[in-house]
């Protein structure tokens, strides 16, 4: 019986379970032996100018061996994203200005890392505040400038003013507009950021990291130190998280590498909360401008978004990522017309990266709110009009207006199977009544049907699978785990075509030595990418084995099968173990694959909430999901990867949000004041089952990773405004606080204070 | 997040803890639960030279009736209170205050003494004890002094006793069977409130509606005058000066007060 499509448990968890993991600063490898601890002295301003840096009292501290400025550094300040003003470069510590809180302005070594904690209180700044940017509106002012080199806070702009034409709407019976914020959030993974670093009589690095890409790393921090990247060995322990916030080196990695060569010893360093809630990439940060147009029989025919994105302080990935919005604009619907603009603009806060998701939630929250929207004018259902919009299964492959090719699709029935599942129509009988009978506690049901991109602009990877002589399989994956269960998956895969049981499959991935070329974990990529490279590498190997197999045994090729971890004569007794084929020559292959085109999967979230009209509160009652990613390899780890991104969809939608006072000091740097969510502001979630395969690789999957924070946060956002848009209101900004439901209420109200 | 060095003592009595406190003063911080205490000395936002540890003081830890009251040592945690059975016949408001406190772990740590000793204006218990009435026991190598709960919160963090002074004992009157709610609105469950209210026979006590825990006595008077609830709840903000962050502003404060006031009364009331 195949092992494909059943739910293996994870082979990862007795060791979380029981031991524990090892994270990067859990180490204890003899390379670290005798390693100095970084402490960073940040910055508390916002937007400064630095007058003095005095070192003296910090130099004479207990346990101090170092205290570096920027003076001391021999790196030049450096562009995180290619195509902005060169003037945008950051420097690896602030130098002259400050832009943000959280900047690193010096670094600390110490013996101990609490010494570092002293020593770095007694590092004395001068600074002169300068007036902070923290709105994307005062960024596009241009009044105050973070770079003034640069003339202008615009970091890149996507599509220009003459990307919108007059007529646009001109056709249209209804056309509606509408403001909305797609806030900035925190990744906050449990594991915070961490690097360490030793360097060798051979004039190697070794750089032990938290990150979702050992080798995009290693490239990286090779160029920002300007060695041979040959001299940069990377590795990656355990990883407690990352939700996009991990991708690549942060510039914190290189300053631990070059702080342990010039002092000489090897350094480590990993960050407390407080700092990670301000230094760590943060997501989202949109403020977009949403207008569409159609007809009264419920036909949309034009579309247009223009989005202003917060790079934060220094242009990093986050800068990119406007450009999945606009590809995704138009969402699962056959729009005629689509326009789409993104300026990207620089402000005195966190710089911004990706998030699960990264782009594409921000493309379906506006989408999908643009379509209520236009739904309520028009005074039609949402699902109908959203069922009216959708192109048929048979258009697919379906070309959008953003360019992109969505493989395949049955968006009608997503929507269909979750309205039944919900019981749509009892639940608007059940709204209408609690209306009638003015309840405090209204219904609100949100919709929301979306596609995305997985495996964007990265389609390759490579594996390598050997079987050893003592019978056991190792997996080599250019991929990089941190939570998404791949040592079982791909464990599944080598096995399916080896017959061998994953308890003898090790998967082994983060040693840039070990593994050279890997591109990582990141956009819901790694089963189609590494995983199907893993299935292939296995059946190359399953291949060579039969023709090794055929020799020894005196067979046809043709004749022989590989299953139990053996190669058989078909139906006669005579076979070999892959075991003895392995001992008489080793048997390994190595495979590159390369999907060519990304894959697109959809879905259908329906959140029902209960909103409290006198407190403003909203508690998600119930979710019930469609996530169509293609052929399912494991159930339980899909299921899982669902959970996690509807908890932090449902977040976005109604706790999350990172907030700067109006001097660019952050507000939620702890987690009493950033929302994150636990399992008591969660329902149970409802997980319905739609497989539509892709013909893009030979498993049929599509990526699923990041599917739950896409659909999930619209339907939630969708269901709060229903349940207040009895009292005339249309649209409430996320995250849906008490605070904000009950100001719109109040405002509707006609500002009475009820 | 490591805090600003410093000396640790365990004493082996409250004696032993008095002796210290005499000595050092306010260089010195007792430590209860850790909770409130823990987080601030991490942000180094207090840097005490020496630690007392009084949290294995099992001579703190009770709960017992005494004539008209339930006497509850400083040392008891929330996890105590919640389940004390005493309580729950006796005061059941406290008891049921004590549950709405942190999550799980926080309550086997945090203790009744130390939630009232730091005297945020966002705590639960504080608000409670006030609504009950209650009684604080502070003693010091000077003696032992009772002062009423309405004495003792003099400002945000800030209270009545002494730096050489240790809470020793709250004191509750035995409410038995008077109608009581607490009523704690937050954005997530184990957030503080952002505002709560608790009644008790007729007293209410609102949390986070200014500099200390309040008592909302229109509403009170009103009651007390025959009021119907609504019209009562309607003055829980009177007198009051909430606090603004990102959770709520003034007026929303306020609001909530009210309704807030509203449902505890009648849940209270049995409705
Ligand atoms: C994650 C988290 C969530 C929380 N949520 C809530 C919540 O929802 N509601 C709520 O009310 N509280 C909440 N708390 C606070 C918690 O209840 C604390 O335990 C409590 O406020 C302090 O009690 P403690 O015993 O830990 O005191 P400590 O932290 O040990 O001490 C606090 C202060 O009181 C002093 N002190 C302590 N005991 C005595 C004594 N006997 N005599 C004199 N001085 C003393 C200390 O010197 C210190 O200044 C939360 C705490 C955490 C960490």
């Amino acid at each position: 019986m195949s092992i494909m499509g059943t739910r293996v448990r994870r082979v990862e968890d007795p060791v979380f379970l029981t031991r524990g993991a090892t994270y990067t600063d859990d180490l204890t490898d003899e390379r670290l032996s005798g390693a100095l601890h970084l402490t960073f002295v940040r910055s508390p301003m916002a937007h400064a100018r630095i007058t003095g840096v005095d070192t003296t009292a910090a130099r004479e501290a207990p346990g101090v061996v170092a205290v570096i400025t920027a003076d001391e550094m021999d790196l030049e300040p450096t562009k995180h994203f290619p195509a902005v003003p060169d003037a945008m470069a950051r420097p690896w510590l602030a130098k002259d200005t400050v832009r943000f809180v959280g900047e690193p302005v010096a670094a600390v070594l110490t013996e101990h890392a609490y010494q570092g904690e002293d020593a770095a209180e007694l590092v004395e700044v001068d600074y002169d505040p300068l007036p902070a940017v923290t709105t994307l509106k005062q960024a596009l002012a241009d009044e105050t400038l973070l770079f003034p080199e640069a003339g202008t806070n615009l970091a890149v702009a996507f599509g220009g003013e003459d990307e919108f034409s007059d007529d646009l709407f001109a056709d249209c019976e209804v056309v509606v507009t509408q403001e909305i914020v797609n806030q900035r959030v925190a990744a906050a993974p449990l594991e915070t950021r961490g690097a360490a670093a030793a360097w060798g009589e051979d004039g190697r690095v070794t750089l032990f990291a938290s990150t979702q890409n050992a080798q995009q790393t290693k490239g990286e921090v090779a160029g920002w130190l300007g060695v041979d990247p040959g001299l940069v060995h990377v590795i990656t322990p355990d990883v407690g998280g990352g939700f996009g916030a991990k991708i690549g080196a942060d510039p914190e990695f290189a300053l631990v590498a070059w702080l342990a060569r010039h002092v000489g010893r090897p350094v480590r360093w990993n960050e407390s909360r407080s700092e990670n809630m301000t230094g760590m990439l943060q997501g989202r940060a949109q403020l977009q401008t949403i207008t569409i147009g159609g007809n009264r029989d419920g036909k949309v025919l034009a579309y247009r978004l223009d989005v202003l994105a917060d790079a934060g302080a220094y242009p990093r990935i986050g800068v990119a990522l406007p450009t999945f919005t606009r590809m995704m604009a138009g969402g699962v619907y056959d729009i005629p017309k689509v326009e789409t603009r993104a300026r990207v603009l620089v402000t005195n806060t966190t710089s911004t990266g990706a998030y699960r998701g990264a782009g594409r939630p921000e493309a379906t929250a506006a989408i999908e709110r643009a379509i209520d929207l236009f739904a309520a004018e028009i005074g039609k259902d949402v699902a109908e009009v959203r069922k009216l919009n959708v192109p048929p299964p048979d258009a697919f492959p379906y070309t959008n207006k953003g360019g992109a090719q969505y493989d395949s699709g049955e968006y009608a029935k997503a929507i269909d199977t979750v309205l039944e599942a919900a019981g749509y129509q009892g639940l608007r009988a059940e709204q209408k009544a609690r209306r009638e009978r003015g309840e405090v506690l209204q219904l609100g049901i949100g919709l929301s049907c979306f596609v995305e991109i997985t495996a964007g602009g990265m389609t390759a990877e490579d594996a390598t699978v050997e079987v050893h002589p003592d019978g056991t399989v190792t997996v080599l994956t250019g991929t990089s785990p941190h939570g998404q269960g791949h040592a079982t998956a791909w464990a599944m895969l080598a096995s399916e075509k080896l017959g061998i049981p994953v308890e003898k499959i090790t998967v082994k991935h983060g040693d840039t030595d070990l593994i050279p070329k890997g591109i990582g974990t990141m956009g819901s990529r790694s089963l189609q990418t590494g995983g199907v490279a893993v299935y292939q590498a296995a059946g190359e190997l399953a291949d060579l084995a039969k023709q090794r197999a055929a020799d020894l045994l005196e067979a046809n090729v043709d004749d022989l099968e590989v299953a139990d971890g053996a190669v058989r004569v078909a139906g006669t007794g005579t076979s070999i173990t892959l075991a003895e084929l392995a001992e008489k020559d080793q048997l390994r292959i190595e495979s590159h694959w390369d999907g060519q085109m990304p894959s697109f999967p959809f879905g259908a979230h329906l959140a029902v909430v209960e909103l409290d009209i006198e407190s403003g509160k909203a508690v998600v009652d119930r979710i019930l999901t469609i996530d169509d990613a293609g052929t399912i390899l494991n159930p339980l780890l899909a299921e899982g990867q669902r959970h996690g991104g509807i908890a932090q969809g449902i977040a976005q939608a109604l706790l999350e949000e990172v907030v700067y006072d109006a001097d660019g000091n952050p507000l939620t740097a702890t987690f009493a004041d950033y929302g994150i969510p636990s399992a008591a502001e969660l329902p149970s979630f409802t997980l319905l089952t739609m497989e539509t395969p892709t013909h893009l690789n030979p498993i049929g999957a599509k990526g699923i990773g990041e599917a739950g924070t896409i659909g999930a946060t619209p339907a939630v956002q969708s269901a709060v405004c229903d349940a207040v848009a009895h009292l005339g209101i249309r649209h409430i900004d996320m995250p849906a606080t008490p605070l904000r439901v009950w100001t719109a209420i109040n405002a509707a109200q006609n500002g009475s204070d009820a | 997040m490591i805090p600003v060095g410093f000396a640790y003592e365990r004493p082996s009595s409250v004696d032993g803890a008095l002796a210290l406190l005499a000595e050092h003063g306010e260089e010195a911080s007792v430590m209860a639960g850790g909770h409130s205490l823990l987080p601030v000395m991490k942000l180094r936002l207090a840097a005490p030279e020496l630690i007392i540890d009084i949290s294995k003081l099992s001579e703190l830890s009770y709960v017992k009736v005494d004539g008209d009251e339930v006497a509850i040592g400083a040392g008891t945690r929330h996890s105590t209170v919640e389940r004390s059975d005493v309580l729950a016949a006796e005061s059941p408001l406290l008891a049921g205050v004590a549950r709405t406190v942190g999550d799980p772990q926080v309550r086997h740590r945090g203790t009744i003494g130390g939630s009232l000793a730091h005297a945020d204006p966002a705590s639960d218990l504080p608000a409670a004890v006030l609504a009950l009435g209650g009684t604080v026991v502070l003693r010091s190598p000077r003696g032992t002094r009772s002062v009423p709960i309405t004495e003792f919160f003099t400002g945000v963090f800030s209270t009545a006793k002494e730096p050489d002074e240790l809470l020793v004992e709250i004191r509750v009157p035995r409410t038995g069977g008077a109608g009581w709610a607490y009523e704690k609105f937050t954005r997530r469950a184990n957030d503080w409130a952002i505002v709560g209210v608790a009644v008790v026979d007729g007293r209410v006590g609102l949390v986070n509606m200014g500099q200390t825990p309040l008592r909302a006595t229109a509403t009170e008077e009103a009651l007390a005058g025959g009021a119907s609830i609504a019209d009562a709840a309607a003055l829980a903000d009177q007198g009051t000066e909430p606090p603004e962050d990102l959770a709520g502003t003034k007026e929303y404060r306020r609001h909530l007060a009210r309704v807030l006031t509203r449902r505890a009364l009648t849940t209270a009331a049995g409705g």
